[in-house]
């Protein structure tokens, strides 16, 4: 069963500005999957459009075979956690507050934690390596452990799915591997993970397949390592073949 | 690790909490005794005690003292907790309970009711009970008709920011009409709404309190299950509709409550500046937190010792004339800001 199914789908904003249509994806359990394509082509509004956080021109978006359009919010924030390029707006929060606030969908009237939550706060926290952080205040953060810290709230969600809207950027190199293998973990463990990235050399390296956009274009998927060896990748991005190896 | 972590803090939110709660007794007591009419502790002791012997003294308590204490702690803790909603909903560290323009609709209601009841012969004659009510009404009615116009206009409106200009330019063209009336207005009536501008805490009976405590009581039971909506806007937008938060009617929740919280108190007590834009500020620095299921409980209290403390000092104990309260907010509460954001751990102050 696919986690996430994708038919015949267009985005963009009304009333005419159609960014890519006849988008037809899937998902499988334990892929780690890299969105590429240049700025402005249309990642980060598939990403939003397939976590409902945008309307859809036309198509259909399913999790788990059921259509975003009959859930809730609530139960889409169940099946799909994200984390957005920037910093969240308040920087007043401590770490452990704010991976919590991925308890949000779960908990009762006042936000309180059950055993449950804490348990799954705890486990998210250990995964992403940022126990030692937990007392800090976000501002006081580095933006590799900001990250790391974003991340581990979107696992506090439990979540099968988990989007990543350029994880890498402003990261340096080790950060930036470091969070690509902690993704590659979380994938390991049985979620599916989407990325948008424009760290293609790297992120060839940990992701079981790329989907590239392109303007105009029909998208282009296949095995990074293969794309790039064939060359078809860097044509479909406009690119000198030399430059990614 | 994170029980630890959790069981800490909750003992020291424990002692936070009890030390508030002291202040605000503290705050009750003192207020009850001390005004004009020198009435020696002993007797406030005996009135709460009831073996008391002095019916003048026994009046002033139970008709004005206990009133005016109560409003303040009302007016005090509706004002900060509704500041301190509209700045997290809006993002914005100046925005406060009035900056949807309830204040300004308010005070058009107000504006109307003088200087037109004045034109029509009406409004000078009638004194004391009528006169009071007439002024809560006009100031609800101009409230109501303010969240009425900003409400259908959130139905409509995705962003935060573009709802925030909406109200802002509603306020001012409200509070256009306002100049225009006391343009063509006598001198004695200007006075008028000029004194109400400056809010009253002491003019409110039994019978103005039994209605403005139950809407307050409820207003503020309701903000504590707003919370956790507002925690999850801590992070934005986006990232609390990707929590599962219906963000429209998390809005429109969030606006009703602070306007039936801000409307009413300005309705029987004027628009009490301050407050509300000041005291979430002061609770984050005091506490050093932005968490919502702790600043909730905290503003509030904080809110209403606050205003009370800031009442006993318009009475100048000691003396025979009050001051209004507005000045005595601003007056004292500005420094005591400014403090708190120069002293050095607040220096890097995050809202």
């Amino acid at each position: 069963m696919a986690l996430l199914d994708i038919l015949d789908l267009s985005i963009g904003y009304p009333p005419n500005k159609k960014l890519m249509e006849n988008i037809n994806m899937s998902q499988e359990k334990g892929q780690l999957i890299g969105l590429v394509g240049q700025n402005g082509v249309g990642k980060s509004t598939l990403i939003r459009t397939i976590c409902g956080l945008q309307p859809k021109l036309s198509g259909t978006v399913n999790l788990s075979e059921a259509n975003i359009e009959n859930l809730s919010a609530k139960e889409i924030a169940k099946k799909i956690s994200v984390v957005l390029t920037g910093k969240p707006e308040s920087l007043n929060l401590s770490v452990l507050e704010l991976v919590a606030l991925g308890r949000h969908p779960y908990s009762g009237w006042l936000g309180n934690l059950n055993k449950i939550d804490r348990e799954k706060i705890e486990e998210s926290i250990t995964l992403m390596e940022i126990n030692y952080l937990t007392k800090k205040r976000l501002f006081e953060l580095s933006d590799g452990q900001m990250q790391k810290v974003m991340i581990a709230r979107a696992l506090a969600q439990e979540t099968e799915l988990i989007i990543l809207d350029e994880p890498t950027s402003h990261l340096d190199l080790k950060n930036k591997i470091d969070v690509l293998q902690l993704l590659k973990k979380i994938a390991k463990s049985g979620k599916g993970v989407l990325i948008s990235t424009h760290e293609i050399q790297l992120s060839a390296q940990v992701c079981d397949q790329f989907w590239c956009m392109d303007f105009g274009q029909k998208m282009l998927v296949g095995e990074p390592k293969k794309l790039i060896a064939s060359g078809e990748l860097q044509d479909y991005l406009h690119i000198p073949k030399e430059v990614l190896i | 690790m994170i029980e630890s972590q959790m069981d800490e803090s909750r003992k020291k939110w424990r002692v936070v909490f009890l030390l508030l709660l002291f202040l605000l007794a503290l705050g009750f007591i003192l207020s009850i005794s001390i005004g004009s009419v020198n009435i020696p502790f002993t007797h406030v002791w005996n009135y709460f005690w009831g073996s008391s012997e002095n019916q003048i003294w026994d009046n002033i308590i139970q008709n004005f003292r206990i009133p005016k204490a109560i409003t303040s702690i009302l007016a005090g803790s509706a004002l900060a907790i509704s500041g301190l909603q509209m700045q997290t909903l809006f993002r914005n560290p100046l925005a406060g309970p009035f900056i949807l323009g309830i204040s300004s609709g308010a005070g058009l209601g107000v504006a109307l009711v003088i200087f037109l009841g004045v034109w029509m012969g009406g409004f000078i004659e009638m004194t004391g009970v009528g006169r009071s009510w007439l002024l809560v009404g006009a100031s609800g009615f101009g409230s109501f008709i303010v969240l009425s116009v900003v409400l259908i206009a959130s139905f409509r409106i995705r962003s935060g920011i573009s709802l925030l200009i909406i109200g802002l330019m509603f306020g001012s063209a409200v509070s256009a009409l306002v100049s225009i009336l006391q343009y063509f207005s006598q001198a004695e009536n200007i006075q008028a709404y000029v004194i109400w501008t400056f809010g009253s805490l002491g003019s409110l009976s039994w019978g103005e309190l039994y209605v403005m405590l139950p809407v307050i009581l409820t207003s503020l039971l309701m903000s504590f299950l707003l919370s956790k909506p507002l925690n999850a806007l801590l992070l934005g937008e986006n990232y609390a509709e990707s929590l599962g938060l219906n963000l429209r009617q998390a809005r429109m929740l969030i606006i009703i409550n602070t306007s039936l919280l801000a409307g009413t108190v300005t309705a029987f007590c004027g628009p009490i500046a301050f407050i509300g834009l000041a005291v979430p500020h002061i609770a984050r620095m005091l506490f050093n937190t932005g968490n919502h299921l702790l600043l909730t409980p905290l503003v509030i209290l904080l809110g209403g010792i606050l205003l009370l403390f800031f009442d006993i000092i318009a009475q100048l104990p000691g003396m025979d004339e009050t001051l209004p309260i507005n000045a005595i907010t601003s007056l004292f509460g500005a420094p005591f800001v400014i403090w708190l954001i120069l002293r050095k751990s607040n220096l890097n102050y995050r809202f």
